[in-house]
């Protein structure tokens, strides 16, 4: 199924799976159990959410500040594994048909499971495309063909830092939509959103009529109409990560949910 | 047990690849977040301009001579060689160097080098923190800010080595994710290096990462085996039997190794750390417990567990201590060209003893994974064979370690509370 961005402008949610927060009493959630994920992004999509991206935890995840660092490092003590997050991706498809939904991962769970076999499952289980960290348009022979074979968007980054003959190559091999990353650096919240980031998407506009997503340091109802300005979609990653931290597991859908409708309603847009 | 076991090929790679620059077979190749891939491009075309360059090789030349120590001697251990009733042993004396370590070769190459790409802000990783002080040294000699990551647990069992690149002039950086040793260092360098690409530098210490960094390091280092190979010839006449060398990264091995990989008659080993067991988690034998995967922007043998989390590593020699390998290591592993062997922390000490009280001189515990495998092979050697130990570093560094592991007279004192 197409990525379908319903409003303007879409927003995209990133989450990493099988987080359940600071607050998660271990002893009430099973190694393993997604259902916290599996809640709040069920109350993200219904908050206005069009794409939620899962995110696999990794032990190293490089491109990362230390909001999804730590997450991540919770969501693989609560013992979560890549077939997991293909098994509540396959769950969210099911009682949300019109959702968007990314697997978001480094490149070596992937590997390690089986690049076919990802494939297979990403595509049964109902996922609308895929996207690797550490995977360059250049080393992505494989995993473009497999994207192909099984009907999968791959979805590349861009960086204010790629000059246009790489953004005409990423444009070329991308599916779904484009990702710019606003500015250069690891993930995480900012104050200002960069100016970098209109121009790069003028600039990935140039070779493709694909939707730009902008994320990395989006984390106010401000940003998202700054972004909406020159661009088709908000990624909001890090803030709402930090927000699941500090949430209980019961509390976490609600506050998800609030905080993603407040995003739609900016209280004062600064010009950029 | 014995404190050595070899490792085999695997069945088949994981990945197909294009032969592209970068690739040691199927090994190496660029897996980073896009952010770099400028700064990666504009690095390879610096480097193939900077290696064009006879000024460049000249300066470095220079000093690598008269700052370094290059070359360093060839020593013939004849005491070791005597007791142990094998093989003749050599000893490459790369502990000779300035700052104590073959490091230094590589330091100055990228140093000189990011000089001449403009950037002067200097970033690094350290385990050990051999890489650490020479990439700090080189940037007190020309006049650059030098930031170094280091693990928490590698601050705290090298402290020395802190001390001296605080000395420098090096801001050192503790890095406290992950197991706290030089994979988490190589993490947090590698994001300071997304955040500040456009003015700032990343020296990598050892022949790994993202292409063209593999590529770089070993000829910055080759220097080691191309004077090993004519010292050898003008000392004996002919090329050695066997060249050991520890690998952590493997950027001494690959130095070592070079200029013998078409002498198919030389035997070229790498020891790995073989740490306190054979468990995942308690060593850092790639070879021998890790599947080709990508980690930190190159695709080799890593330490993993079965969902592809890298696993923990243990050893007593922080600069081994690492989960992964430099990929052109992986190949000439994979096509036999050479052998990979650990050696556990027990035998390690031991060697650092045997060599030190044999012939007056004090090996990095790194190094001594190489001086335990002479151990192991040299008396089943014919007297006329010749081995020779690739000594990366010397063991100054190691004495807190070294004064609590031997409980050697004196060592209460270093305790501490």
């Amino acid at each position: 199924m197409p990525i379908r961005f319903q409003q303007h402008p879409g927003l995209v949610v990133y989450l990493t799976a099988g987080d359940n927060g600071l607050h998660a009493d271990a002893a009430h959630i099973r190694p393993g159990d997604l259902s916290v994920t599996r809640d709040i992004a069920l109350a993200a999509i219904d908050a206005g959410t069009d794409v939620i991206e899962l995110g696999v935890p990794f032990s190293d995840p490089m491109a990362d500040g230390p909001v999804i660092q730590r997450a991540s490092e919770r969501a693989l003590r609560a013992g979560t594994r890549l077939q997991q997050v293909i098994d509540l991706t396959a769950e969210l498809r099911a009682a949300r048909p019109q959702a968007g939904i990314l697997l978001f991962s480094y490149l070596n769970p992937i590997l390690r499971y089986g690049m076919r076999r990802f494939a297979d499952a990403a595509a049964a289980a109902g996922a609308d495309g895929v996207l690797l960290t550490d995977m360059i348009v250049e080393e992505a022979g494989d995993y473009l063909a497999e994207m192909k074979r099984t009907g999968l968007s791959p979805v590349f980054l861009a960086a204010p830092t790629s000059p246009d003959a790489r953004l005409e190559d990423i444009a070329a091999h991308s599916a779904g939509f484009i990702y710019a990353i606003s500015r250069t650096g690891i993930t995480g919240k900012q104050q200002q959103l960069a100016a970098d980031a209109a121009a790069l998407v003028e600039r990935i506009r140039r070779w493709t009529q694909l939707p730009v997503a902008v994320g990395f340091g989006i984390s106010n109802a401000d940003h998202v109409a700054q972004v909406g300005r020159f661009a088709d979609a908000a990624v909001i990653g890090s803030a709402i990560v930090e927000l699941i931290e500090r949430s209980t597991p019961e509390e976490a859908p609600g506050s998800v949910a609030r905080f993603i409708e407040g995003l739609r309603q900016p209280q004062l847009v600064q010009a950029l | 047990m014995a404190g050595t076991t070899v490792s085999h090929p695997p069945e088949s790679a994981a990945i197909e690849h294009t032969p592209t620059a970068g690739r040691f077979g199927p090994y190496g190749g660029r897996y980073v977040p896009e952010t770099l891939m400028a700064a990666l491009n504009e690095l390879e075309q610096a480097y193939a301009d900077a290696a064009s360059d006879p000024t460049f090789q000249a300066e470095l030349d220079d000093l690598l001579r008269n700052f370094a120590g290059r070359p360093t001697p060839l020593y013939f251990a004849a005491h070791l060689t005597q007791q142990l009733g094998g093989a003749k042993i050599y000893l490459k004396r790369e502990d000779l160097l300035h700052t104590g370590a073959h490091k230094i070769n590589n330091a100055l190459g990228q140093g000189l080098l990011a000089r001449r790409m403009g950037k002067r802000r200097i970033i690094a990783e350290t385990g050990a923190g051999q890489h650490g002080v020479a990439t700090a040294t080189v940037c007190a000699l020309l006049g650059m800010e030098c930031i170094i990551y280091m693990g928490e647990e590698d601050i705290r069992r090298q402290e020395l080595n802190v001390l001296r690149m605080r000395l420098l002039g090096a801001e050192v950086l503790p890095v406290a994710s992950g197991s706290r040793t030089l994979k988490d260092a190589v993490n947090e360098a590698l994001r300071d290096w997304v955040t500040n690409v456009r003015t700032t530098y990343y020296i990598l210490g050892s022949a790994l990462g993202p292409h063209p960094y593999p590529t770089m390091v070993r000829d910055f280092h080759r220097v080691i085996g191309i004077e090993l190979r004519q010292q050898m010839l003008e000392r004996e006449g002919r090329l050695p039997d066997a060249i050991l060398a520890c690998v952590g990264g493997g950027s001494n091995a690959i130095g070592a190794f070079h200029a013998f990989l078409e002498d198919r008659d030389v035997r070229l080993i790498g020891v790995e750390a073989g740490g306190r067991g054979k468990a995942l988690g308690d060593h850092a034998a790639r070879f021998e417990g890790g599947v080709p995967g990508v980690l930190q922007g190159t695709y080799s043998y890593v330490l993993q567990d079965e969902d592809g989390q890298v696993a923990l590593t243990h050893s007593v020699s922080a600069g081994l201590d690492y989960a992964t390998v430099g990929p052109e290591h992986a190949a000439l592993h994979d096509s036999g060209r050479a052998t990979y062997v650990s050696a556990d922390d027990a035998h390690v000490l031991d060697a650092v003893v045997r060599l030190a009280r044999a012939e007056g001189i004090l090996p990095a515990l790194e190094s001594a994974h190489a001086v335990a495998e002479c151990l192991r092979i040299a008396p089943e050697m014919p007297r006329h064979a010749i081995l020779v130990v690739n000594l990366s570093g010397r063991g100054d560094k190691d004495m807190g370690i070294l004064a609590r592991e031997l409980k050697i007279a004196g060592a209460e004192a270093l305790e501490r509370p």
